[in-house]
C-alpha cells in the first residue's frame, strides 16, 4: 500500500504576486541563516528567511516589472536577478546593502532565463537572450564583456530562445550551452566557436525548460504538450532522444534535477509538483498543493542531506516547501 | 449473310432498307444483337468490311435514321467499334449529326453512361469529327450554365448533362483546350453561381463537382479550384470520368489475362515488405530489456492514485453560468468551455430556477459565438436552446419567434431559431422521452412510472391489487407492457411556436425577404411548419394550425423552388395526417377541394420528381379520407 503524498513541510505566504522564480541559497557554514531568495510578477525580489519563515528583504530594482530569474553568485551576498525591465540586474547584499551594483541592458522582451556557469574564481560566464529574435549572447560577468554571440543559421526557423543551460564537463573543458528553442528543438552549441554541435527536435511545442546532468551526459526537456523527452549526449557530441514519458496533463513550466542527481521535479501547469527518479524516470510522487499553475521548481543546496528541501513557486502567489526523499 | 465484294452496292441498300423498317418498329434488340457483333469482327482487321457497314448505315433513310443510328450508338460495346462501324456518317449525314450531336445529348437523358462514353468517344476519334465534339461541349456548358435550366429541369437530365461534359473534358486534347479557355471559363463561372443558388444540395454538388473538373482542365498548373462536400458514390462516379478510359473497353479475351498476370505478380511483392518490417521491431525491446539494476529502487513511489486528468469545474447555478457566458474576463476561457459543456444538464436539472431568467438565457445562447475551439460547439449550444425552451415553452417561444422575423440576424441564426423550435416541440409532444431527472413537484416513489396527479391512480390500485388478491387466475396470459403516459406537453404550446411563425412571412424586412432572395429560408420554414403541423395531432389547437396552413400553402403554391414546393407539400400531408377528419369535413372541404385539383396539376406537370410524388402521396392520403367518411355509417 503506497502512502499518500506528503504535505509541504511549511509555506510561504506574503508575495502578493505570482512567483515566477525561486532559488535557495543554504550552503553556508552553521551561523549563516538558510535563504530562499523568490521573484514575483510585482517586480520585488523577497528574501526569506528559512528559519522564521518570514521576509527578511524585499528587493525592489526592476521598476515594478516581473522577477523572473533570480541566481547568486557565489553565496548569498551577490545576486543576480532578471527582469521584464529588459534588464539583468546584479546585487550586492553583504551586511545588509541591497543595492544594485552593476546592470545589463539585454533588450530581450521575451522569457528567456540567463544561464550562469563559474568558469573561474569571480569570473563567470552568463548566457542570456538578446534583442534580436533567435540569438543567445554570451557575456562575461563582472567585466561585461561579449564571448560571442550565438546565431542560427539563416533559415532554420528555431523561433525564441525559451531556456538556457550552459555547462562544462570540467573545471578545465570548453563550455557548451544547451539551448531550447520555440520549433521544439533542443541545440548544442560550442561557445568558444559560435557553431552548433548537434540539435534535436525533442516536442512539437515550443521547448518550456530544460536540465542537464553533466556527469551521465543525460539530459531532460518539458514543454507545452503532454510529453517530457529525455535525451543523452553521445561521444561524438550528438543529441539523441533516449526515451519519452507521457504525462496526464499538458504543461511544464519548470523543471530541475536535485544536485545528488537521484531525482528531479517538474512544475506543471495542472498546478502539480511531480517527482521522478532520474535513473529510469520513475514517477515517485504528484504533490498537489497549489491551486494555480507551478511555476517554477527549485531544490535546496543544503549541506547536510537531511535538512534538503524542494521548492515550488506559484500564480496562487504561495511558495510551498517540501521535504521529499532527504534521507536517500 | 454473306457477302461477295462483287455487286455490292444495290445489295447494301437492300438491306439498309431493312434494317431501317426493323429498326423503326422497335425491333433494334434483335437485328442488331445479330448484326453488331457480327460486323464488329468482320470490320475488325478488314478495311473493305469497314467500307460495306459504312455504306450500309449511309444508305438508311432519313426518316428511319435515327431508329439506326440511336439502336447502334447504344448496342456497340466501345467507341472504337462504333468508329468502326459508322465511320463518318455524322459528317456526311444531316440527320445523323442532329440525333448524335442534338438529339440524345439535350432533348433525353435517360440514357446509361456507357452510352455516353461511346458516343463522345466516337466522335472524338476522327479530325472531321472532332469539330462536332467542340461543338458539342459548347452546347452542353451553354444548357449547363443557364440558370432556367438549373431551376426548372429535373435532376436526372442535369446529372445527365453533367456527366457528358465530364467526358468531353475527358477527351480534349491541350489545343483544343487553348482555343476554348476563355469560354470555358466564362461558362464554369456563371453555371457555377447558378447551381450554388439552387436550394437543392444535389444540385449544388453537381455544380460543385462540374466546375472543379473544368477548373482542371483548363488550369493545368497553378492553383485548381476545389470546393469541401462530402464525397459519395455519385461524386466518385463523376469524377471517374474525366480519366479518359481506352476505347476498347468491353473487350474479352487477350488484355485481361496480360492485366490478371501483372496482377499475380504484384502480389507477392506485398507480403516480403511485411516480413521486413516485421523483424525490424523485435530489435528494439530487446535494448530495453538491458537495463542495469539501478539504485532508484530504494526510491519508494508514493501514492499516486488521486493523479487525474485536470478538470475545471463547471458553475453549478445556473445565474453563474449567465454570469460566465456574457463576461468579458478573457482569462476565464476555462470556465467557459466547461460552462457551455454543464449547461444543458445544468437547464434540465434545475427548471423553476431556469424559469427564472429563460428568456435572458435564450437571448445569450441564440447570441452566443464560439470563443474557444470547442469539439461539437454548435450541437452543445443547440442542445442548451432546446433545453432551455422546454422548460418554460412560452416566453421563449414568443421571444425566438419574434426575433425570427427581427432585423439583423445573420440566415443561420434565423435557420437555428427553426430547427429548435422543432426538436423542442419533438421533445414536447413524444410520450417516450422520459428525463430521469427531474420534476421538483411530490412524487412518491412508485412502482409504475406514470406522472401527473399520484391520488387518482391510487385508489385504482388498492382496487386492483384487492381484485388480484380475491381472484383465481388459471392462466395469466402473456404479460404487455404499458408505455408510460403522460400529457401532452406541446398541446398547450403548439401554437405560441406555430402562428407567431405564419404571421409575417409577407412582410418583407431590409435585411430579410422571404419572398425574394432568402428563398432558401423560406423553404425551411415552410419545412418547419410541416413538422410543427405533424407534431400537433391530438393537441387542440390542430384546427386552427390546420387552416391557417392551408391558406398559407394556396399563397405559395407556385412558387419557383423546388424545395420550397416539396415543403408545401409536406405540409399539406402533415395536415391531412394531423388534423381529425371531422375537422375537416367541418371546416376545410372546399379549400381541400380546390388544394385537390391543384395537387393533380403538381403530379402530372412539375418538373421536380420530389415534388410530384409527394403530390401523389397526398391524393392518395385523400381518397383515404374519402374512403373513411363513407365507410361510417352517417
Amino acid at each position: 500500500m503506497a502512502l499518500p503524498p506528503p504535505d509541504p513541510v511549511f509555506v510561504l505566504r506574503g508575495t502578493s504576486a505570482a512567483v515566477h522564480t525561486l532559488h535557495f541559497s543554504c550552503g553556508g557554514p552553521e551561523p549563516d541563516i538558510p535563504l530562499l531568495f523568490s521573484g514575483s510578477e510585482n517586480g520585488f525580489i523577497h528574501v526569506w528567511n528559512l528559519k522564521t519563515h518570514r521576509v527578511d528583504t524585499a528587493l525592489d530594482g526592476h521598476g515594478r516589472k516581473s522577477v523572473y530569474c533570480v541566481k547568486t553568485m557565489g553565496g548569498k551576498d551577490r545576486l543576480l536577478s532578471q527582469g521584464r525591465d529588459q534588464r539583468i540586474c546584479l546585487w550586492d547584499l553583504a551586511e545588509g546593502r541591497t543595492s544594485v551594483t552593476d546592470s545589463v541592458f539585454t533588450e530581450h522582451v521575451g522569457f528567456c532565463r540567463c544561464s550562469l556557469l563559474k568558469v573561474a574564481q569571480g569570473r563567470w560566464l552568463m548566457a542570456m537572450a538578446a534583442r534580436s529574435l533567435e540569438e543567445v549572447q554570451i557575456l562575461e560577468l563582472p567585466s561585461k564583456t561579449s564571448v560571442c554571440t550565438l546565431k542560427p543559421e539563416v533559415g532554420a526557423k528555431l523561433g525564441m530562445p525559451m531556456c538556457l543551460k550552459l555547462w562544462q564537463l570540467n573545471c578545465g573543458s570548453q563550455p557548451v550551452l544547451l539551448a531550447g528553442y520555440e520549433d521544439g528543438s533542443v541545440v548544442l552549441w560550442n561557445v568558444s566557436m559560435g557553431k552548433v554541435l548537434s540539435q534535436l527536435i525533442c516536442h512539437q511545442e515550443p521547448v518550456m525548460s530544460l536540465d542537464f546532468d553533466s556527469e551521465k551526459a543525460k539530459g531532460i526537456s518539458g514543454s507545452s504538450e503532454k510529453v517530457l523527452s529525455i535525451w543523452s549526449l553521445n561521444e561524438q557530441q550528438n543529441l539523441q532522444v533516449y526515451k519519452t514519458h507521457e504525462l496526464v496533463n499538458a504543461g511544464i513550466s519548470d523543471i530541475t534535477i536535485r544536485p545528488d542527481k537521484k531525482i528531479l521535479a517538474t512544475a506543471g501547469w495542472d498546478h502539480r509538483i511531480r517527482i521522478f527518479g532520474w535513473k529510469k524516470l520513475k514517477p515517485l510522487a504528484v504533490l498537489d498543493y497549489h491551486t494555480a499553475t507551478v511555476h517554477c521548481v527549485s531544490f535546496s543546496d543544503h549541506s547536510n542531506p537531511r535538512e534538503r528541501l524542494l521548492a515550488a513557486g506559484s500564480k496562487d502567489q504561495r511558495i510551498s516547501v517540501w521535504s521529499i526523499y532527504a534521507e536517500t | 449473310v454473306c457477302f461477295i465484294p462483287g455487286g455490292l452496292d444495290c445489295s447494301i441498300s437492300f438491306v439498309s432498307h431493312v434494317l431501317g423498317k426493323v429498326c423503326v418498329h422497335g425491333r433494334q434488340k434483335e437485328i442488331l444483337g445479330v448484326l453488331v457483333p457480327c460486323l464488329t469482327d468482320l470490320t475488325k482487321s478488314d478495311c473493305i468490311w469497314q467500307r460495306i457497314c459504312w455504306r450500309l448505315v449511309e444508305c438508311v433513310p432519313d426518316r428511319w435514321m435515327e431508329a439506326v443510328v440511336l439502336g447502334f450508338v447504344q448496342r456497340t460495346p466501345g467507341a472504337g467499334v462504333l468508329s468502326r462501324l459508322l465511320g463518318n456518317l455524322v459528317v456526311k449525314n444531316k440527320k445523323a449529326q442532329f440525333v448524335v450531336t442534338q438529339k440524345i445529348l439535350l432533348l433525353q437523358y435517360g440514357h446509361t453512361t456507357a452510352v455516353l462514353q461511346n458516343l463522345l468517344g466516337y466522335l472524338s476519334l476522327d479530325g472531321l469529327r472532332r469539330t462536332l465534339l467542340l461543338r458539342v461541349l459548347q452546347e452542353l456548358l451553354e444548357t449547363w450554365s443557364s440558370s432556367s435550366t438549373v431551376k426548372h429541369s429535373p435532376v436526372e437530365q442535369q446529372l445527365y448533362i453533367s456527366k457528358a461534359i465530364l467526358i468531353c473534358l475527358s477527351h480534349l486534347k491541350e489545343p483544343e483546350i487553348e482555343s476554348c479557355r476563355q469560354e470555358l471559363l466564362t461558362s464554369m463561372m456563371e453555371g457555377m453561381k447558378c447551381h450554388l443558388d439552387s436550394s437543392l444540395p444535389k444540385l449544388r454538388r453537381l455544380g460543385m463537382v462540374v466546375a472543379e473538373s473544368i477548373s482542371l482542365k483548363i488550369n493545368t498548373e497553378g492553383p485548381v479550384l476545389k470546393f469541401e462536400y462530402e464525397e459519395d458514390d455519385e461524386t466518385r462516379e463523376l469524377k471517374s470520368l474525366l480519366v479518359k478510359t481506352p476505347s476498347f473497353c468491353v473487350v474479352p479475351s487477350l488484355p485481361d489475362d496480360d492485366r490478371s498476370e501483372k496482377a499475380g505478380a504484384a502480389l507477392p511483392l506485398v507480403p516480403e515488405s511485411n516480413e521486413k518490417s516485421r523483424t525490424a521491431a523485435p530489435v528494439v525491446p530487446d535494448e530495453e530489456l538491458d537495463a542495469e539494476l539501478d539504485s532508484d529502487d530504494d526510491l519508494i513511489p508514493y501514492d499516486m492514485s488521486e493523479d487525474k486528468e485536470l478538470k475545471i469545474k463547471a458553475p453549478v447555478y445556473i445565474r453563474d453560468c449567465i454570469e460566465v457566458l456574457t463576461g468579458s474576463r478573457s482569462e476565464d476561457m476555462d470556465k467557459w468551455e466547461a460552462t457551455v459543456k454543464a449547461l444543458e444538464s445544468l437547464v434540465r436539472k434545475n427548471p423553476a430556477a431556469t424559469r427564472e431568467v429563460s428568456v435572458e438565457l435564450a437571448k445569450i445562447l441564440l447570441h452566443l459565438e464560439e470563443k474557444t475551439c470547442i469539439e461539437g460547439f454548435v450541437e452543445l449550444r443547440q442542445r442548451a436552446q432546446v433545453a432551455v425552451l422546454t422548460t418554460d415553452p412560452i416566453p421563449v417561444a414568443k421571444y425566438l419567434t419574434s426575433q425570427f422575423y427581427s432585423l439583423n440576424y445573420s440566415l443561420c441564426q434565423r435557420m437555428d431559431i427553426l430547427d429548435i423550435l422543432v426538436l423542442a416541440a419533438q421533445e414536447l409532444s413524444c410520450p417516450k422521452f422520459h428525463k430521469k431527472t427531474k420534476y421538483s413537484g411530490a412524487q412518491k416513489p412508485c412502482i409504475q412510472l406514470l406522472l401527473g396527479s399520484d391520488s387518482s391512480k391510487d385508489w385504482r390500485r388498492i382496487v386492483d391489487e384487492r381484485i388480484k388478491s380475491k381472484t383465481r387466475r388459471f392462466d395469466t396470459g402473456q404479460s404487455r407492457v404499458e408505455l408510460a403516459s403522460r400529457p401532452n406537453e406541446f398541446s398547450s404550446v403548439a401554437g405560441y411556436f406555430f402562428f407567431p411563425l405564419i404571421q409575417h412571412f409577407d412582410r418583407p424586412l431590409t435585411t430579410f425577404d422571404l419572398l425574394g432572395e432568402d428563398h432558401f429560408v423560406l423553404g425551411r420554414l415552410v419545412h418547419t411548419l410541416a413538422i410543427l403541423m405533424y407534431l400537433a395531432v391530438n393537441t387542440a389547437a390542430v384546427t386552427a394550425m390546420g387552416k391557417a396552413l392551408l391558406e398559407f400553402v394556396w399563397a405559395l403554391r407556385f412558387h419557383t423552388d423546388s424545395y420550397v414546393r416539396q415543403g408545401l407539400l409536406s405540409c399539406i400531408s402533415s395536415l391531412l395526417l394531423s388534423v381529425p377528419t371531422e375537422q375537416i369535413l367541418a371546416d376545410m372541404t372546399e379549400m381541400l377541394l380546390e388544394t385537390q385539383s391543384w395537387l393533380g396539376d403538381v403530379m402530372e406537370k412539375d418538373p421536380d420528381g420530389d415534388c410530384r410524388r409527394l403530390a401523389l402521396q397526398n391524393l392518395l392520403l385523400m381518397e383515404n379520407l374519402k374512403k373513411k367518411l363513407e365507410a361510417v355509417p352517417s
